[in-house]
């Protein structure tokens, strides 16, 4: 029935997966597949670059920083994209295959923090977000706001951002069962605008495009520091706590053309683009 | 060696090679889900699976308790059933029994066009329409919860409920209509007293390939249950089901590694399921028949 031809096809697409020889057979393509986070970013540069190489056509799709990694070890993804660094059991899976793994630094990003619009709370610490994604503060009053439950809202489990977060703010324990792990940010977003109740995180270009529909709140490193707002400035000076290097990663050492499309993105001009697209450009 | 090759022996070839594809297929299904299933039930072992925790990725130590997930899945099949179940088959009692030729003409081509609408849609759909909608009736904090992927799941389940049953009480012989209303009895009786009880076999099946689709459903479920993976049995909470598991997940992990073959352990359970719900409702059609 639909579950057995459903396994089929995921049986099938591993096996294609498996076998798959790595793209480039024709030189003037470059695939790069991964981070959700950075999909608007690296399409971006995608669509710049093509237009001026007309002889190459760079294809971008998500997945998550998981699924990237799992494609770039098993070949059939030129470039990698992630919000976070190699697994230890990543790094020696490709160590397992004799990959040479490579990284490029090719941006920054925050991770802001957000609220409903009518939230009245305008920051909390990084211990009080902690205490509420590991599920020990359940309600909005304990961080001086209204008595109104709070509602946990996460990406899945194969974002990067997810990652992130639960290594750099929750300290690496469990997210609380509660909350509610939604396949895409824009649903985050979607939901937090809606639910008077909920927090999410999202990377920042996302906040940014979101504008009214969600409020992003100050995170402060302590009790007694001030509040810092995530923008393009304090998330450079590192003054903003929860910012991160976003990666490309290429299975071995790139071949010409595709060294040619990580050059553009670390350009001046490729680093414009990062400011434009929300996100922080790198040095 | 004539007989052999005559046309009626080659057609009945093809068709046996054709039919026992389906039954090779499965077979072939069920062995590879076991071979990539089965190191996890040797290593971490079947207690881990009977865990209440299902935190594949945690730092601190990563559990694969499958029981909230089989809950989850649970919750979210009564719900719909519940929805989809008792309109469906209403629905096909008017659209076969009562409904006028005119009618009739209307109502079939957009049940089926409701059976073509793909899940994504529908799933889009659900986030962006039923959500809202379960949040502000109930008064919830958020409206990603079980009910609103039952109702979107049930709608997925209706066409497939209202056309088999439909097509099951049209079967009903015209005589036990006649014969009943010749014996004084009015329509509504007739109706619920004698055509539907004889097309309770069809109906039987109907229901539970609906309940098929509905607990396989994958992409609808996920983008509006909010997939917290927590043992509830409100419908006003989230739930994270076995298939919506598998579709999140199978895409970041190391192939080979633990994880996987936690996956695998849950389609091996849904596998599982699915066709303990097929073989109960080839009996119950076999029994009502045989009656």
């Amino acid at each position: 029935m639909r579950t057995s031809l459903s396994l089929l096809a995921l049986g099938l697409t591993i096996a294609v997966a498996g076998c798959g020889s790595p793209a480039g057979s024709r030189a003037a393509m470059i695939q790069i597949k991964g981070s959700d986070t950075m999909i608007h970013l690296t399409s971006a540069w995608a669509q710049e670059y093509s237009a001026a190489h007309a002889d190459v056509e760079v294809a971008v799709t998500g997945g998550g920083s998981g699924t990237g990694v799992s494609a770039m070890l098993n070949g059939s993804t030129d470039i990698c994209m992630s919000s976070r660094d190699l697994s230890e059991s990543e790094r020696s899976a490709a160590e397992g295959l004799g990959l040479d793994v490579q990284q490029f630094d090719v941006a920054l990003d925050g991770i802001a923090v957000v609220v409903h619009p009518s939230n009245p709370i305008n920051a909390l610490t990084i211990d009080q977000i902690a205490d509420i994604y590991t599920g020990r503060i359940t309600n909005w009053s304990v961080v001086g706001g209204p008595d109104r439950p709070i509602v946990l809202l996460s990406r899945e489990s194969n974002s990067g951002t997810y990652a992130f977060f639960q290594e750099h703010v929750l300290d690496k324990e469990d997210y609380a069962t509660s909350a509610r792990l939604l396949p895409a940010t824009s649903a985050i977003i979607q939901s937090v605008g809606e639910d008077a109740g909920a927090i999410g995180y999202v990377g920042l270009g996302y906040a940014e495009e979101a504008g009214d529909r969600v409020k992003v709140i100050g995170v402060k490193a302590d009790e007694t520091a001030q509040p810092v707002v995530p923008t393009l400035d304090t998330v450079r000076s590192g003054a903003y706590p929860i910012a991160r290097a976003l990666h490309f990663y290429t299975a071995r050492v790139p071949e010409a053309h595709v060294q040619a499309f990580i050059d553009y993105c670390l350009s001046p001009e490729g680093q414009e683009t990062v400011k434009r697209e929300g996100y922080v450009p790198i040095g | 060696m004539q007989r052999l090759l005559s046309t009626d022996n080659l057609v009945r070839i093809a068709l046996f090679a054709a039919s026992s594809t389906s039954v090779v297929i499965v077979a072939l299904i069920f062995a590879f889900l076991f071979r990539e299933a089965f190191p996890f039930l040797r290593d971490p072992g079947v207690g881990e699976l009977a865990g209440t925790r299902w935190m594949p990725t945690s730092m601190q130590r990563q559990s694969f308790g499958v029981l909230p997930l089989i809950t989850g899945s649970l919750l979210v099949t009564f719900l719909a059933s519940l929805l989809a179940v008792p309109f469906g088959i209403c629905g096909a009692v008017y659209i076969s029994e009562v409904a006028r030729p005119v009618e009739r003409e209307f109502l079939k081509p957009f049940v089926e066009i409701l059976a073509g609408i793909p899940s994504v849609v529908l799933g889009f759909f659900g986030l962006v329409a039923v959500v809202p909608l379960v949040k502000s009736v109930f008064h919830l904090g958020s409206g990603l919860s079980a009910l609103s992927a039952a109702v979107v799941l049930g709608l997925m389940a209706l066409p497939t409920i209202i056309s088999i049953s439909e097509d099951a009480i049209r079967g009903v012989p015209d005589a036990y209509r006649e014969a009943s209303l010749a014996l004084g009895a009015n329509r509504i009786t007739t109706i619920w007293r004698v055509v539907v009880p004889a097309a309770l076999p069809g109906i039987t099946a109907a229901v539970m390939l609906g309940f098929g689709r509905v607990i396989g459903e994958t992409m609808g479920v996920m983008m509006v249950s909010g997939n917290a993976a927590q043992i509830a049995f409100s419908p006003f909470e989230s739930v994270r089901t076995m298939t919506a598991t598998i579709a999140a997940e199978m895409g970041e992990v190391v192939f080979g590694g633990v994880h996987y073959r936690a996956l695998f352990c849950v389609g091996l359970l849904l596998l599982a399921a699915t066709f303990a719900l097929n073989m109960i409702a080839q009996r119950v059609m076999k029994r009502y028949q045989n009656r």
